[in-house]
C-alpha cells in the first residue's frame, strides 16, 4: 500500500485516502482532431516497467488532484507536483535521472 | 505406539487435565497441550485422509508447516474447518471431526482412488476430464464440486466478533525466537518504538527447545530476562500469538492475532487484524525442516525429526516407541539423542552421507546408537501406522540391506529458511549450495518509497544456522533497523551465543538416489494434495520446465500449508529433471498471508449495519415509521413504496402510481444531488460539461442537460438551474453526486484550471420534496405564501420566496408527467415541511409515493433513466436525445468521440416503445430474437428490454427497449426471449405510453 506526499496539503497520505487516476501529461483532443490523435489520447497508454507519470487525488483529504512520479517495478515515488502543468518540472526530471540515468518517458527524458 | 512420558513436557501442566472430543470419543490431555500434542498422548496417530487418493495420515510437523492435521472446530456459529491441530491450542471442551472421509476416519471408502494411483497421475483432471464435451456440465464438474476441497463451508453466521488495529512503529521484528528477541531489545534500547509479534504462545523458538548456550546461560534463562527486559520498555510492544502475515509496499504489513482461540470463554473480539505501517522490518521467521523424499515417507508415524524432539520435549509425547532416524545432517541427531535419554529405543540413524563426523555424532555413539553412514531408506512398512523400515545404500537402487522394527521415523532432509515475509514485496533469495538451502540476498531487499531497503532478516531466516549466528545476527538487525528509522542512541551489547560444532549437510532430493520408478511413485512431495517425486518428473517430461506451470499441474504446494514442506524437494527434483540447477529453476511466488487468517479478521467491525454508512435524508424515520419498503440506492434507502396495513408491495405500488395521476403524490427527492457551480467562467464550464447549451440559459429558468464522458457515453442527466448571473444549480441522479462532482473538480483542477469556477455539493444541506398531480398546485396555495400559478411560474421556471412559513426554492419541473413542483428547503426544516404538505393535503388525496412508482410514473411518459436505458455503452443519439446535442457549441465532452466512425453507425440499437401483444409484462433484461446463430450457434439478437413495468394507469405491461433502427421499425412485432426457452411477442411502439402531448404537466 503506497505513501504519496500530497504536494497541495503536505500529508503523507496512505494510498487508502488516494484515488488513482491513471496517467498523467494526456494531451486532450477535441473536435478537429484526427481519428489517430482521439484514439491516441482516449485509449493508449505507456504502461511502462519503471519510470511512469501519474495523476492521483487526495480525496478523503483536501480534495485535490495532483501529479506523482514513480517506478512501477520498485514502487519508488520520486515525487509529487501539481496537476496544473503541462510537463513534468525540472526538479522532478532531475530526480529522476539521479536515480534511473538515461530514463525516457513518452516524449520526455 | 504414541504416549506420554512420564517425566519431561516443559509447556505442559501435568496437575491440569482438560477434555475435549475428536469424532466423538472423550479424550484427555494438559493444559498447555495443543490439539496434536494431546491427540498424540492418547494415541491417535491417524488424524485425516489425503486429499486426491484418501490415503492415511498422521501429524508430521509441530506448527505451522503441518500439511496433514486438518480437522473442523467448533460447531454452529463458530463451526470452521481446516484447522490445523498443531496451532490449536488445547482447551476445556474442545470439540473437533476429522476431515476427508467416508465413512470413517478408520474405513474410508474414498481410498479406492489409492489403488487406482497410476491411473490418477499428475495433470490427472486435465487430461481425463476434457472429452467427452458434454460430461463436463452433467458428469465431471459435479463430480469434481463434490469431492473438491477439504472440510466443509460452516453454514451459520459466524458467532465472534472480530477487530482491526493501526498501528505506526519504527521497528515491526516478526517473530520471537532468540533472533527476534535480540533484535527487538537492540533496535529498542537504540530508542526506536517497536513491536515485536510471535506467531506462537511461547517465546524463544527452536532455542527454547535445543536450548543452547547464551551469555553463558541456558538459552531458556537467557530469553525469560530477555523478555522481561522488553516488557520493561515503554518503546517496545511484544505480543504472542501474532503472527506476521504479510509485507506490502512501503513499509505497511498485516499482522494477525489470535486472542480467545485457546479460551473461548474469554470475552472480547475472537482475532485482532493489526494494520502496521513500519519505517523497518526485521523478519526473524526462522526455518521449517524439510521431509526426506523416500517410498512410504508419508504412512503416519513418518515425522520430521525436530517435530518428533518437539513432542518430547514441549509436550511429553513419545511418537513412537522405537524411532528411526534418517538424516543428511547433523541437527537430526538431537532428536535421537534427546528419544534416547528419555529412556527411548533409537535402533538406528540412517545418514546418506558417506561420512559424518563431530561432537553430535559422537554423543550419539556413546549412547549406544548405532550409526549407519551412506545408507537411506528404501521403503517403509505399515498401512495405518509404521511398522518398520527397509535399510539400503543411498547410493544404490534401493535393494533392502535389512529390515529394522520401528513405530516411528523422524526424517531430517536439512532446513529451509522461512523467507515468506522477505519475499512478499520482492525481497530476492540466492542459493546457498554449502547450506542447500534458500536465503534471502542483503543486496537484494525489498524497497520502500525512496529506494530505501526497508525489510531486513535476521538469525536462521537469513541462513544463519548456529546459535552464534543468530542472536548476533538478530542484534545487528534490530541496530540497523532502529539506525535506519532515525534512532541512534548508544548502548547495549550484542548476545554471545555457543555452539555445538557440526559437519556439513549432503543434499539428498531422492532417497536413495537411483530409486526406480517403483519406489519414486511412493516416494511423497506433497502430504496433503498427493504429489509424489513420479508425478513431478512426469510434469517435466510432458514439457512444464517453468516451476509455476509444473507446480499448477501437479498441484504440488497448493494444498492448505501451500508447499511450505514440499516446495523446495519438489523443485530440486524438477530441476534434476530438467538437468537444471536449483537456482536456475527458481521457486514459486511467496505470497501473503504467510498461513490462512480468518475471513472474520480481515472484515473487522465492518459487519451489517457497520459494514458502510447508511444515509438518511431528513424524512427517513418517518419513512420508516409509515410502511417504508426501502431498497438500496448507493449508500441512501429509499422507499421502494409505503406498504400499508393488509397490502403486499405489489399493491401499494400500484395504489401510489393511481393516486399520484389522479390527485396528489409526495415523493422524498432529497437524495437527487445538488451541485452549485458558481464562478465568472462557470457557464463556459458547464457548456462543456452538459452536451446542451447552459451559459444562454436565463436567470430563473431550468434545463433538462445531459453529460457525457469523454468517450461519448452517457454517465448523468439531470435539470440544470440558473440561480443567478454566476450561479447555476446542477441536478445529478441520486447515485450521481459524489461521482460528478469529482467529475468536474478533475477537469477544473487537472485541464482547465486557469478557469474562475468554484463547485460545492450542497446535496445533504436541503430536503427536496416533488409534489406531483392534479391537486398539487391546490395544497401548496392551501399552504400561503410565494405565488405559485401557472402564470407567475410556469413550466421549467423556478422561484425563491415561502411556502407555508418555510423557506422556499421551487422548480416547476416534473419527472412524472403531472403538474409537479419540486420544493427545496433547509434540511433542517425538512421534515416539519413534509408535515405540513401531508396535513394540508389530506383533502387532496395525498400520499406518499416510492421509488418503484416514480419509475412507473417516467416510463410511462418515455423519460429515460440512467442506469436503466444506459449502461455504459449507450450514447444520446440511442435514445433518440439529438435534441439535448448543442450544434451550435464548438466542443463539449463527447462531441468528438460521438464522431467515431462505430458511434455514428446507423445500425445502432435505439430507443424504442415495446408493447406485448397479449398484455402482459415483458422479462427485465430479455433479448430480441433475430434470425439466425452466430459463430457460436446461439440466436442473434437484435435488441434488448432496458425497463419494464406493470402500468396500473393503463392496466398492462410496458416496457423500453434498445431495438435495431427501432424507430423505423414502429408497429412490428419482435420475439423477446424467457429464461424457460419460450418467446414473448411484442409490438414496437412509441416510447411516451401516456399523455403524449404533455397537456397534464403543463397546466
Amino acid at each position: 500500500m503506497l505513501i504519496l506526499h500530497c504536494p497541495y496539503c503536505g500529508v503523507d497520505a496512505d494510498e487508502t485516502d488516494l484515488h488513482a487516476g491513471g496517467e498523467a501529461h494526456l494531451k486532450r483532443q477535441g473536435p478537429g482532431s484526427s481519428d489517430a490523435q482521439f484514439e491516441d489520447y482516449l485509449f493508449m497508454r505507456e504502461n511502462p516497467k519503471g519510470v511512469h507519470f501519474e495523476r492521483w487525488r487526495h480525496v478523503y483529504g483536501c480534495g485535490k488532484w495532483f501529479l506523482a512520479a514513480r517506478c512501477t517495478s520498485t514502487l519508488e515515488v520520486f515525487g509529487t507536483y501539481s496537476a496544473q502543468t503541462t510537463e513534468p518540472p525540472q526538479d522532478i526530471k532531475d530526480a529522476i535521472s539521479a536515480k534511473r540515468p538515461g530514463w525516457t518517458w513518452g516524449n520526455y527524458s | 505406539m504414541s504416549t506420554r512420558l512420564a517425566d519431561q513436557g516443559r509447556l505442559v501442566n501435568k496437575n491440569k487435565a482438560v477434555s475435549f472430543t475428536f469424532n466423538g470419543k472423550h479424550l484427555q490431555g494438559f493444559e498447555g497441550d495443543t490439539l496434536a500434542s494431546a491427540l498424540l498422548a492418547n494415541d491417535q496417530m491417524l488424524v485425516g485422509r489425503s486429499f486426491k487418493y484418501h490415503r492415511p495420515r498422521g501429524v508430521v510437523a509441530s506448527w505451522a508447516e503441518e500439511p496433514n492435521g486438518l480437522i473442523n472446530m467448533g460447531k454452529g456459529g463458530t463451526f470452521e474447518p481446516n484447522q490445523r491441530i498443531t496451532t490449536t491450542e488445547l482447551f476445556e471442551g474442545l470439540s473437533a471431526t476429522s476431515q476427508n472421509h467416508w465413512p470413517s476416519l478408520e474405513f474410508d471408502v474414498g481410498a479406492i482412488n489409492a489403488a487406482l494411483s497410476r491411473f490418477l497421475p499428475a495433470g490427472f483432471y486435465y487430461k481425463m476430464f476434457m472429452y467427452p464435451r458434454p460430461f463436463w456440465k452433467h458428469v465431471y464438474e459435479p463430480f469434481i464440486r463434490q469431492s473438491a476441497g477439504l472440510g466443509k463451508a460452516p453454514k451459520d453466521r459466524d458467532a465472534d466478533t472480530y477487530e482491526h488495529f493501526n498501528v505506526h512503529v519504527d521497528v515491526l521484528v516478526v517473530g520471537g525466537g532468540i533472533a527476534g528477541l535480540a533484535a527487538a531489545q537492540a533496535a529498542g534500547e537504540r530508542g526506536a518504538r517497536v513491536l515485536l509479534v510471535e506467531q506462537t504462545a511461547h517465546w524463544g523458538g527452536r532455542a527454547a527447545v535445543d536450548s543452547p548456550e547464551i551469555d553463558g546461560q541456558p538459552a531458556a534463562e537467557w530469553i525469560k530476562s530477555t523478555v522481561q527486559a522488553l516488557e520493561k520498555m515503554d518503546n517496545v510492544a511484544i505480543r504472542t500469538r501474532c503472527m506476521g502475515a504479510g509485507v506490502y509496499d512501503h513499509g505497511y504489513a498485516l499482522a494477525y492475532e489470535r486472542l480467545t482461540d485457546h479460551a473461548p470463554e474469554i470475552d472480547g473480539p475472537r482475532h485482532r487484524l493489526w494494520r502496521i505501517r513500519a519505517k523497518q522490518i526485521v523478519t526473524a521467521t526462522g526455518a521449517i525442516e524439510r521431509p526426506l523424499s523416500f517410498a512410504g515417507n508419508d504412512i503416519p508415524g513418518v515425522l520430521l525429526a525436530s517435530a518428533v524432539r518437539d513432542y518430547v520435549v514441549n509436550y511429553g509425547v513419545s511418537i513412537g516407541d522405537r524411532t528411526v532416524v534418517v538424516t543428511n545432517n547433523d541437527d537430526a541427531y538431537r532428536t535421537a539423542i534427546i528419544l534416547k535419554q528419555a529412556g527411548l529405543d533409537v535402533p538406528a540413524i540412517v545418514d546418506a552421507r558417506a561420512q559424518a563426523a563431530g561432537p553430535l555424532i559422537d554423543q550419539a555413539r556413546e549412547l549406544g546408537i548405532r550409526v549407519e553412514l551412506g545408507k537411506g531408506i528404501a521403503s517403509v512398512k505399515g498401512g495405518k501406522r509404521v511398522t518398520g523400515v527397509g535399510i539400503c545404500t543411498q547410493a544404490g537402487e534401493g535393494a533392502v540391506l535389512e529390515e529394522i522394527a520401528c513405530d516411528c521415523v523422524a526424517m531430517s532432509g536439512g532446513w529451509s529458511p522461512v523467507v515468506h515475509l522477505w519475499s512478499h514485496c520482492g525481497g530476492k533469495l540466492i542459493w546457498d549450495a554449502d547450506q542447500v538451502m534458500f536465503r534471502p540476498d542483503p543486496e537484494r531487499a525489498p524497497t520502500g518509497d525512496k529506494g530505501q531497503p526497508f525489510v531486513a532478516t535476521a538469525g536462521i531466516a537469513n541462513g544463519h544456522l548456529f546459535t552464534a549466528e543468530v542472536v548476533g545476527d538478530g542484534w545487528a538487525a534490530g541496530r540497523a533497523a532502529a539506525k535506519a528509522a532515525g534512532h541512534m542512541k548508544k548502548g547495549g551489547q550484542a548476545p554471545l551465543g555457543h555452539d555445538v560444532e557440526e559437519g556439513p549437510i549432503s543434499p539428498v532430493w531422492l532417497m536413495p538416489q537411483g530409486a526406480g520408478q517403483a519406489l519414486r511413485a511412493k516416494a511423497w512431495l506433497d502430504f496433503q494434495n498427493d504429489v509424489k517425486v513420479s508425478d513431478v518428473q512426469l510434469a517435466a517430461q510432458e514439457g512444464f520446465e517453468s516451476v509455476e506451470h509444473a507446480k499448477r499441474y501437479t498441484t504440488l504446494g497448493m494444498a492448505t500449508d501451500q508447499g511450505k514442506l514440499s516446495n523446495i524437494n519438489g523443485l530440486a527434483v524438477l530441476s534434476k529433471s530438467l538437468n537444471a540447477d536449483i537456482p536456475d529453476v527458481g521457486t514459486t511466488t511467496f505470497r501473503p498471508p504467510y498461513t490462512p487468517i480468518s475471513m472474520g479478521a480481515i472484515a473487522g467491525a465492518a459487519r451489517g449495519p457497520m459494514f458502510q454508512p447508511v444515509r438518511k435524508t431528513p424524512m427517513s424515520d418517518w419513512h420508516n415509521a409509515n410502511g417504508a419498503d426501502n431498497e438500496p440506492v448507493g449508500q441512501w434507502r429509499r422507499p421502494y413504496a409505503y406498504v400499508r396495513p393488509g397490502e403486499t408491495v405489489h399493491d401499494a405500488v400500484n395504489r401510489e402510481v393511481k393516486n399520484t395521476r389522479e390527485n396528489l403524490g409526495l415523493l422524498d427527492a432529497s437524495t437527487l444531488g445538488k451541485l452549485i457551480v458558481k464562478g465568472p467562467d462557470a457557464g463556459k464550464f458547464l457548456d462543456m460539461m452538459y452536451t446542451n447549451m447552459m451559459s444562454t440559459l436565463p436567470v430563473g429558468k431550468c434545463r433538462y442537460g445531459l453529460m457525457c464522458s469523454e468517450n461519448g457515453f452517457l454517465m448523468d442527466d439531470g435539470v440544470v438551474v440558473r440561480m443567478a448571473e454566476d450561479t447555476w444549480l446542477c441536478h445529478t441522479t441520486t447515485g450521481g453526486a459524489e461521482r460528478i462532482h469529482a467529475h468536474m473538480e478533475d477537469w477544473l483542477q487537472c485541464e482547465w484550471w486557469d478557469w474562475k469556477v468554484y463547485v460545492a455539493n450542497v446535496t445533504e444541506q436541503y430536503a427536496q420534496i416533488a409534489v406531483v398531480g392534479p391537486n398539487a398546485r391546490k395544497v401548496l396555495r392551501k399552504l400561503g405564501g410565494m405565488d405559485v400559478s401557472a402564470e407567475a411560474l410556469p413550466f421549467m421556471q423556478w422561484a425563491e420566496g415561502k411556502i407555508g412559513d418555510f423557506d422556499a426554492r421551487v422548480f416547476r419541473i416534473s419527472f412524472s408527467g403531472e403538474l409537479s413542483y419540486e420544493i427545496a428547503v433547509p434540511a433542517g426544516q425538512g421534515q416539519a415541511f413534509w408535515d405540513a404538505l401531508m396535513a394540508a393535503g389530506e383533502e387532496f388525496g395525498v400520499m406518499p409515493y416510492g421509488t418503484e412508482c416514480l419509475h412507473i410514473l417516467r416510463a410511462e411518459k418515455g423519460f429515460i433513466m440512467i442506469g436503466d436505458e444506459t449502461d455504459g455503452t449507450v450514447i444520446p443519439q440511442d435514445l433518440n436525445l439529438q435534441w439535448a446535442l448543442s450544434k451550435k457549441k464548438e466542443d463539449y465532452l463527447g462531441k468528438r468521440a460521438h464522431e467515431r466512425s462505430h458511434m455514428a453507425d446507423p445500425n445502432r440499437w435505439k430507443l424504442v416503445g415495446l408493447e406485448t401483444v397479449d398484455g402482459s409484462v415483458l422479462p427485465d433484461g430479455a433479448y430480441a430474437i433475430a434470425d439466425g446463430t452466430n459463430e457460436n450457434g446461439q440466436k442473434n439478437t437484435q435488441g434488448r428490454v432496458t425497463s419494464t413495468y406493470y402500468s396500473a394507469n393503463l392496466d398492462r405491461g410496458i416496457a423500453m427497449g434498445l431495438v435495431r433502427n427501432g424507430p423505423d421499425r414502429m408497429g412490428e412485432v419482435i420475439e423477446f426471449n424467457k429464461v424457460d426457452g419460450t418467446t414473448i411477442a411484442a409490438k414496437i411502439i412509441d416510447p411516451v405510453f401516456y399523455d403524449k402531448d404533455g397537456e397534464k404537466q403543463n397546466v
